[in-house]
């Protein structure tokens, strides 16, 4: 049986301003933040106060349903503030760095000997688990269950995310070790995707299945690759890691240390020189946008993550938990005359209505975040499918999100998807509907519902 | 900034006012609205609905203007003022004269048609709150393309109000509708004043008024002829070209063929209803030529003369062409899935030409025929969607086993 995946279906969105490969490191932000709402449907219970000093991996919160599962401080300082939002609600941890960091010592783990036990602990406790989410519903994994399989996409395929391959290079021991341990954690196999002409460490990682993606976005897609490979039936799940943080995994379990450490894309077409920083998880963004990216005044949206599915965040933000891109592109809040119905050169479209984006299927283009029209109900079909590889109806199962029809959300595969996956019918959609939210408060529901 | 920067004054001064959303249509008429994204996707595609209906609108452009000059020629052809056309771009069917008459019986009913009909859509928006959906942009066109050039106009409008009401609005607004509204309207008339919309003295502009006079003039659609067993006069070449009675917008086969291609080009259009339904036309003509030639319906019989019309004939006369290009493809009422727009067009070209033969009383069988398959458009993708639903079954059952 090959190994390779081949999507056909999908669309690259080529934009401006893609990052440069050169490392470069970040200023030393002084300021961390964890944001428990990076951590969908987790309740946090606090640990750590105001006031109190934390090593670098050392636990300031754990998840209220699970106390085994700890989330932990990327750096070492003092906690200086924890403001909260409505009804009390724990918007972000703010911690102060220390100019020396000093790191928690787990102790050196030795995987090749472990068992599924123990490995599942360590994380736990180590603050390694909140990286492995799990299929269906899209959350943190529930330790308790049994994945049949393990997923890490090493490709991206995202408009101007970062370049695995290139974030990825001379970490190959951890990755080793990371995947080792995962491996430990199914019964079934663990999957690695990677680009078809990649040079990916991980491409000849040992104990894992090794695929070779190519295709149009959403190819790197991890939910893409699931659906290819080994699709979730009702009843099962499967875990998720992202690649950048099997790193991080791997650097605990070979010298015992949370290392926060990731590399980060700046990317888009308002960032000046585009390139790569070193710096930390939950780091504050303006330490890497101001130099060389752009200027303060600037009329632009920041976004933590990619044009798809990343989050929106101040200058004064921090990046989120899972992202390793910051994406800047021009704000689109203009009026345009006539921009309705005249001939459309300057924006990417999947049809031929005046729009003459097909001419050029090689050009870059400088997207804003202007909706190009107003919010309507669903009118136009088959578009969707056109950019959608999954064997679902994308259009059929929004429908039964909103009118929240739990058995046909079932039954039309709610199970396998995460919100991710219906970015691009987000992108193509005529009525400028918004997609990934309906998954989401579909998956809540479910996830309330039926657990 | 002058007009721009007046009406982002006034569109924030109306905001969250009933008439916001009354203003707000007439003012992303003008301007792309400054709306960004909020959650999910930062950047967006650039079409929007109104890029979209606009497309169709563009489409039936040419159709409406040929309306208008085949209005005044067929009048004219009848009245013997002019003789009959020859070629395309003959002289005495692009004439001025034949305009004026086009101009002034069918830009009322454009008029009309939008008037009422955009009419009841604000006010539904701002009773309900939500934005105007341009959705009746191109309802509103097609409705005057498929009515008689002779219809009274608060005929017209009480069919539109109609239409609009019952046909779209009650089930929610556009996007919601089950039945195609333009058709919709057309049956209401077709059902409530049928001396009207059949028969052999509606077709030519002023047919109804000369009839009994020494002047009386008749124009019968092929249909019509086709259906009394008469002889056809008109060529094939006018019926392709359009030199044919019939309602105002339909019948050039010609045009409307380039918009179709203009649609499908454009993806706008499915190309898979509109290929289904001439196939499944074509299935039914040829099983009616078959009997034919079999004998088993002879030359008395009432439906001799649809039956023995050579199948590809079907295709040109009558609103066929038109309806499916325009009307099956409307993505809200058709089938919704891939497969399901095969199934659902082959049978409206199927049924169309079955009802065409079989009801020599109003012999135009496309408008049943698609009103029909829209109220089954939802089963036929019910089942489709239960094979990919069956499909996830299965797996979930092989695990199992």
């Amino acid at each position: 049986m090959s190994n390779d995946i081949k999507i056909k279906k999908g669309l690259d969105i080529k934009l401006q301003g893609a990052a440069e490969k050169a490392k470069e490191n970040a200023i030393i932000s002084n300021f961390f933040s964890i944001r428990p709402e990076d951590f969908h449907s987790v309740i946090p219970k606090l640990i750590a106060k105001v006031g109190t000093k934390v090593k670098a991996g050392e636990p300031i919160f754990y998840d209220k349903s699970n106390e085994a599962l700890k989330f932990v401080s990327p750096v070492s300082g003092e906690i200086i503030d924890i403001p909260r939002g409505e009804k009390r609600k724990i918007l972000a941890i703010k911690i102060q760095a220390d100019k020396e960091q000093s790191y928690q010592d787990n102790g050196k783990f030795n995987v090749d000997t472990a068992k599924a036990a123990d490995v599942k602990a360590h994380l736990l406790a180590s603050g390694c688990w909140p990286f492995i989410k799990q299929r269906p519903y899209d959350v943190i994994a529930n330790p308790d269950k049994a994945p049949k399989a393990i997923f890490v996409s090493a490709y991206a395929s995202a408009p101007l995310v970062a370049d695995l391959d290139f974030t990825l290079q001379g970490k190959k021991a951890e990755l080793q070790a990371a995947v080792t341990a995962l491996t430990k954690l199914t019964e079934g196999q663990v999957h690695v995707s990677v680009g078809k002409n990649s040079d990916s460490p991980l491409a000849n990682v040992s104990g894992a299945t090794i695929h070779k993606v190519s295709g149009p976005h959403p190819s790197g897609n991890v939910g893409t690759q699931i659906n290819k490979i080994d699709p979730v039936n009702k009843g099962e799940v499967v875990w998720t890691v992202n690649a950048q943080d099997l790193v991080i995994i791997g650097e605990l379990l070979l010298t015992g240390k949370f290392n926060a450490e990731r590399i980060v894309a700046l990317a888009g077409s308002s960032v000046k020189k585009p390139r790569y920083f070193v710096t930390k998880l939950g780091a504050e963004v303006a330490s890497m946008i101001y130099d060389n990216g752009v200027d303060k005044n600037d009329n632009i949206r920041i976004i933590s993550g990619n044009v798809l599915s990343g989050k929106q965040v101040q200058p004064d933000g921090y990046l989120d938990y899972y992202s390793n891109t910051i994406t800047v592109i021009p704000e689109g809040n203009d009026y345009e005359l006539f921009g309705w119905n005249k001939p459309v050169f300057n924006k990417v479209s999947t049809s031929r209505a005046l729009t003459f984006s097909w001419l050029t299927p090689n050009k870059k283009y400088d997207l804003n975040t202007n909706t190009n029209g107003e919010h309507r109900a669903f009118v136009l079909t088959g578009i969707y499918e056109e950019v959608f590889p999954l064997d679902i109806f994308p259009m059929q199962i929004l429908k039964s999100c909103m009118y929240k029809d739990l058995d046909e959300m079932e039954a039309l595969g709610m199970y396998e998807v995460a919100p991710e996956d219906f970015a691009l019918t987000e992108f193509v959609c005529v009525s400028k509907q918004p997609h990934q939210d309906i998954i989401r408060k579909g998956l809540d529901l479910m996830l309330k519902e039926i657990g | 900034m002058g007009l721009k920067s007046n009406l982002h004054n006034l569109k924030e001064k109306y905001k969250g006012t009933k008439m916001a959303p009354a203003f707000n249509a007439i003012h992303t008429f003008l301007y792309l609205p400054n709306e960004t994204t909020h959650n999910g996707t930062h950047i967006k595609a650039a079409d929007d609905l109104k890029r979209t209906m606009n497309i169709v609108i563009m489409a039936l452009v040419p159709c409406l203007i040929f309306g208008m000059f085949n209005a005044g020629y067929q009048h004219y052809l009848a009245s013997g003022e002019i003789e009959a056309a020859n070629g395309f771009f003959s002289s005495s069917f692009w004439a001025w004269d034949n305009l004026v008459v086009g101009l002034w019986k069918v830009l009322p009913l454009v008029l009309v048609s939008y008037g009422v009909g955009l009419l009841i859509e604000f006010i539904f928006a701002v009773i309900k709150g939500h934005e105007v959906e341009e959705g009746y942009l191109v309802t509103g066109m097609l409705v005057p393309l498929i009515v008689p050039i002779d219809i009274p106009l608060w005929m017209l409008a009480v069919a539109v109000a109609f239409g609009v009401v019952i046909g779209k609005e009650v089930f929610g607004g556009t996007g919601m509708n089950i039945l195609n509204p333009a058709l919709t309207i057309r049956a209401f008339l077709f059902f409530a004043y049928p001396t009207w919309m059949s028969g052999d003295k509606v077709w030519v502009e002023g047919a109804k008024e000369l009839a009994g006079t020494p002047d009386a003039i008749s124009g019968e659609t092929i249909l019509g002829t086709l259906a009394q067993n008469h002889e056809v006069t008109h060529s094939v070449a006018d019926m392709f070209l359009g030199f044919i009675p019939g309602s105002v917008g339909e019948t050039s086969t010609l045009l409307i063929v380039l918009a179709a291609l203009f649609l499908v080009f454009s993806k706008i259009g499915s190309w898979r209803i509109m290929l289904s339904s001439a196939l499944g036309a074509l299935a039914m003509g040829l099983i009616f030529n078959g009997l034919v030639n079999a004998e088993v319906i002879a030359g008395g019989s009432k439906f001799y003369g649809l039956m023995s019309t050579p199948f590809w004939q079907h295709l040109l006369i009558g609103g066929f062409a038109f309806g499916t290009v325009f009307m099956a493809t409307d993505p809200v009422t058709a089938s919704q899935t891939n497969k399901g727009k095969w199934i659902y067009g082959f049978l409206i070209g199927f049924l169309s030409i079955l009802i065409r033969v079989f009801n020599p009383a109003y012999p135009e069988g496309v408008m049943l025929a698609i009103l029909l398959m829209n109220v089954f458009a939802p089963t036929i993708d019910h089942y489709v969607v239960q094979g990919n639903v069956k499909r996830r079954m299965k797996r979930l059952k092989t695990k199992v086993a």
